[in-house]
C-alpha cells in the first residue's frame, strides 16, 4: 500500500437490503410447516479498497454487481451493514447529520441520468445556488452569482442561460450542468456514476474530456462507477472489478488490460467489441450469474468458471497482492494453476 | 439479379401540428441474401424508424411519403395491413431492444412461440410445439422442454434476448432486423448474442440489418456500412473499409470519439455541437455547422451519395 495517506478507503465494507416485505409476506408453507423467513439482497459483500489523492479509480462490473451501492455506501447515502469509510483517516460511515456536513463539501455526487437528477421545476441558478447558499450561508447573492457563472463557464454552459429549465437543455448539456452542481462547492472527491452511459458517443467524449480537464484543473479525485470497459482503460489509473458485490481484482489500468489475472476479469475484457476487429474469441463463461439472494458458497464466481474445483466451491478466497502491485481474489491464481 | 430487399429514395415523415417534419430523407440501400447490414448513427438519426419502414411499423402520425420499399422483386411499401401481417414476421422477422418489453409476461414461452406459428401456417398444435423446441436448441438455450413452460420474468435477460431470437426465427425468414438487440444486455451477454446471431445467419443464410449505436459490435458482426446523421445516410460501405478509413467528417469525428480509438489519457476527438433536431435541420449539409472542413457550399447545396474511395459512398462536398 502507498504510504502516504489514501484520500478515502473502506475497509470490509457490507452491504445487504433486506426485501421480505411485511410480515405476512415472510411465511410460507414448507415440508408441512409455517415457516419465517427473510429475503436478503447481498449487495456488497466485504470490500475494501482505497483512492488516492489525484487519482481515478474505476469500478466495473455487470449490472446487478452492486457497484452503484457501493458509490452510495462511500457517499453515506446507505449506512453500511459493517465495515468501515474513512476519508482522509477520519471514519465518515457512523456520522451524524450534521458531523456530517463538513464532509458533504468536500465529496459530491455525478448522476447516471440527468434527465432524472435535475429538478425539473428548478431552474439552472437555482439547483446550482442552493448547495452554495446552505453550505456557506454568509455568501452573498453577488459572490453566489460570480461562483455560478465561474463554474458554469467551465463546465462550458454558456452563463446567459443560467434563467432556463432544465427541459431547454440536450442531454449533453444536463449532464454538464450536474456536473457544474458537483463542482459548485469545490470538491476533492467526486463520485461519478456511470455519467456518460446515457449520451450518445460524440457527446460522450465531450463530457470525458470535460472530466479529464476537470480533474487536472482543480486536482480532483474521481471514483468511476462504470460498465463501459473503454471508457474506463481511457480515463483510470486504477481498477476494481466486482463481481456478485465482491471484489475480484484491483490493479493498475494497464496491468488489468493487458494482463488481467482473475478468470472473471479476462472473460470480461475479451468480450469488449474493438471498432476494427473482426470477432475476436472471446472467452465463454457457462450459466448465468447468480442472483444476490442465494449467493454460492466459496468463490462467488466458482459455478461459472472454467479453472474452479473443489476448493473453490468450499472456500472463499482472500485477497492477494500480486507481485506487480495488483490483488486478486482467486485460489487458481494464488495456486498457480495453468490457465489457458 | 434483384436483390433481396431494395430501398429508394425513402422518406417517412411525422404529421405534427405545427407542420410535417421529415425523419427519413431520401434513404437508399440494398440487400442480398445472406448478406449483414449494420446501420448507426447516434439518437434521432433516424436509423430505428428506417428499420420500422421495413416492415411498415411506421404509426400515426408517421407515414412513408415517397420511395418504394422491394422484397423478393415486389413492392411492399404499398402493401395492405392484411398484405404486410403475410410478410412480418413470416419472411422479414424483428428484434427489438429490450427484451423485459417484447416478450408478454401473462403467458409461458411456448404459448407464445406456438400463437406465432399458426398465425403463418396452418399447423397443429403439436407440430408447432416440435418447430419451436427445435428453434430453442438453435439459439441454445439449455433444457429447451422445460423453458417452454416457463413465464418470462423466470429467465434471465440474455435468455429472454435468446428466446426472442428463437421466435423470430420460427418461420426461416429471409431478413432479420435487430434493433439495439444488445444495448440493455451486458457486455459478456452480448458478445454471446452477437456470436449467436452471426452463426444463425451463416447457417440458415438468413439476412440481418443491425441497427445499433455501437460501432463496436457493428465492425464484428457486419459486412457492410451505413451510417446515418438527420435522416440521412451520409456514408455507406464495407464495414472494414469504412471502419479503418472513413471518408465523411462525422464518420471520423464518430470514431475518433470511442475512448478506444484513441491513446488512454489523451483528449479525444469530439465532434462539437449536437445533431440538429429534425424540425430544424440546417440548409445544405445538415452536418455543416459542426464541421471543420465546411465551406460556402456546404450550407447551400444538399451534397448527394457518391462513390468516392475504396468503394465508400460518402455525402460530402469536400471530400
Amino acid at each position: 500500500m502507498n504510504t502516504e495517506q489514501p484520500l478515502v478507503s473502506i475497509n470490509n465494507v457490507v452491504k445487504h437490503f433486506d426485501i421480505s416485505g411485511g410480515l405476512l409476506d415472510q411465511f410460507s408453507f414448507k415440508g408441512g410447516k409455517l415457516r419465517r423467513e427473510k429475503t436478503t439482497v447481498k449487495a456488497v459483500n466485504d470490500v475494501s479498497l482505497f483512492v488516492n489523492k489525484g487519482e481515478t479509480l474505476s469500478v466495473v462490473g455487470e449490472s446487478g454487481c452492486g457497484k452503484s451501492t457501493l458509490a452510495r455506501v462511500i457517499m453515506g447515502l446507505y449506512p453500511p451493514n459493517s465495515g468501515q469509510v474513512l476519508y482522509e483517516g477520519q471514519r465518515i460511515d457512523n456520522l451524524s447529520h450534521n458531523q456530517w456536513l463538513p464532509f458533504r463539501k468536500k465529496m459530491q455526487m455525478i448522476f447516471q441520468d440527468p434527465y432524472a437528477s435535475l429538478n425539473p421545476r428548478k431552474t439552472v441558478r437555482q439547483t446550482l445556488e442552493e448547495p452554495l447558499r446552505f453550505h456557506n450561508p454568509s455568501m452573498t447573492s453577488a459572490e453566489a452569482a460570480d461562483k455560478i457563472a465561474e463554474v458554469m463557464e467551465q463546465v462550458g454552459v454558456d452563463p446567459v442561460w443560467i434563467t432556463r429549465y432544465p427541459h431547454e437543455f440536450s442531454g449533453g448539456q444536463r449532464q454538464r450542468i450536474s456536473i457544474a452542481r458537483g463542482l459548485i462547492l469545490d470538491p476533492q472527491f467526486i463520485v461519478a456514476d456511470e455519467p456518460v452511459s446515457a449520451l450518445d458517443v460524440s457527446i460522450q467524449a465531450q463530457i470525458l474530456n470535460l472530466l479529464m480537464e476537470l480533474a487536472q484543473k482543480r486536482d480532483l479525485t474521481y471514483l468511476f462507477i462504470t460498465h463501459d470497459l473503454s471508457v474506463v482503460n481511457h480515463i483510470s489509473d486504477r481498477v476494481a472489478v466486482l463481481y456478485l458485490g465482491t471484489l475480484c481484482e484491483l490493479a493498475s489500468t494497464h496491468d488489468l488490460f493487458y494482463e488481467p489475472r482473475h478468470p472473471y476479469t479476462r472473460a470480461l475484457f475479451s468480450a469488449i467489441p474493438k471498432v476494427g476487429e473482426k470477432r475476436a474469441k472471446h472467452i465463454k463463461l457457462k450459466g448465468e450469474v447468480p442472483t444476490p439472494v442465494h449467493l454460492p458458497t466459496g468463490c462467488v464466481f466458482h459455478g461459472r468458471c472454467v479453472y474452479a474445483n473443489e476448493r473453490c466451491v468450499r472456500e472463499v478466497p482472500a485477497l492477494v497482492k500480486l507481485s506487480n502491485g495488483g490483488f486478486v481474489a482467486c485460489h487458481g491464481v494464488e495456486e498457480n494453476r495453468p490457465m489457458a | 439479379m434483384t436483390h433481396l430487399l431494395e430501398v429508394r429514395d425513402l422518406e417517412v415523415k411525422f404529421a405534427l401540428r405545427s407542420g410535417d417534419i421529415t425523419a427519413i430523407d431520401g434513404v437508399s440501400f440494398t440487400l442480398n441474401q445472406g448478406e449483414r447490414l449494420g446501420i448507426v448513427g447516434e439518437s434521432g438519426a433516424g436509423k430505428s424508424v428506417t428499420g420500422f419502414s421495413i416492415i411498415n411499423l411506421i404509426s400515426k402520425p408517421g407515414f412513408i411519403s415517397k420511395g418504394s420499399i422491394h422484397f423478393e422483386g415486389k413492392c411492399i411499401s404499398d402493401y395492405t395491413g392484411s398484405q404486410m401481417r403475410k410478410i412480418r414476421g413470416n419472411r422479414i422477422a424483428m428484434i427489438f431492444q429490450d427484451p423485459m418489453m417484447t416478450l408478454n409476461p401473462v403467458f409461458t414461452i411456448g404459448f407464445q412461440m406456438i400463437e406465432t406459428l399458426q398465425a403463418h401456417r396452418n399447423i397443429s398444435k403439436a407440430d408447432a410445439r416440435a418447430i419451436a423446441l427445435e428453434k430453442l436448441r438453435k439459439v441454445q438455450i439449455p433444457s429447451p422442454e422445460e423453458r417452454l413452460d416457463q413465464y418470462p420474468h423466470e429467465l434471465s435477460g440474455g435468455m429472454r434476448q435468446r428466446i426472442i431470437i428463437a421466435i423470430s426465427l420460427l418461420a426461416d425468414p429471409a431478413i432479420i432486423i435487430a434493433d439495439e438487440p444488445t444495448t440493455a444486455l451486458d457486455v459478456t451477454i452480448q458478445a454471446e448474442i452477437m456470436d449467436l446471431l452471426q452463426e444463425l445467419c451463416e447457417t440458415e443464410n438468413m439476412a440481418l440489418i443491425l441497427i445499433t449505436h455501437d460501432l463496436g459490435v457493428v465492425s464484428q458482426v457486419t459486412e457492410k456500412i451505413a451510417v446515418m446523421y438527420a435522416g440521412k445516410i451520409i456514408e455507406f460501405g464495407p464495414t472494414d473499409k469504412v471502419v479503418h478509413t472513413p471518408v465523411h467528417p462525422y464518420t471520423i469525428g464518430l470514431i475518433g470519439s470511442i475512448p478506444g480509438a484513441t491513446v488512454p489519457g489523451e483528449e479525444l476527438r469530439q465532434i462539437p455541437g449536437m445533431m440538429p433536431t429534425l424540425s430544424n435541420i440546417p440548409e445544405g449539409c445538415a452536418f455543416n455547422p459542426r464541421c471543420e472542413l465546411c465551406e460556402p457550399i456546404c450550407t447551400q447545396k444538399t451534397p448527394e451519395l457518391e462513390e468516392k474511395q475504396n468503394g465508400i459512398l460518402a455525402a460530402c462536398h469536400m471530400k
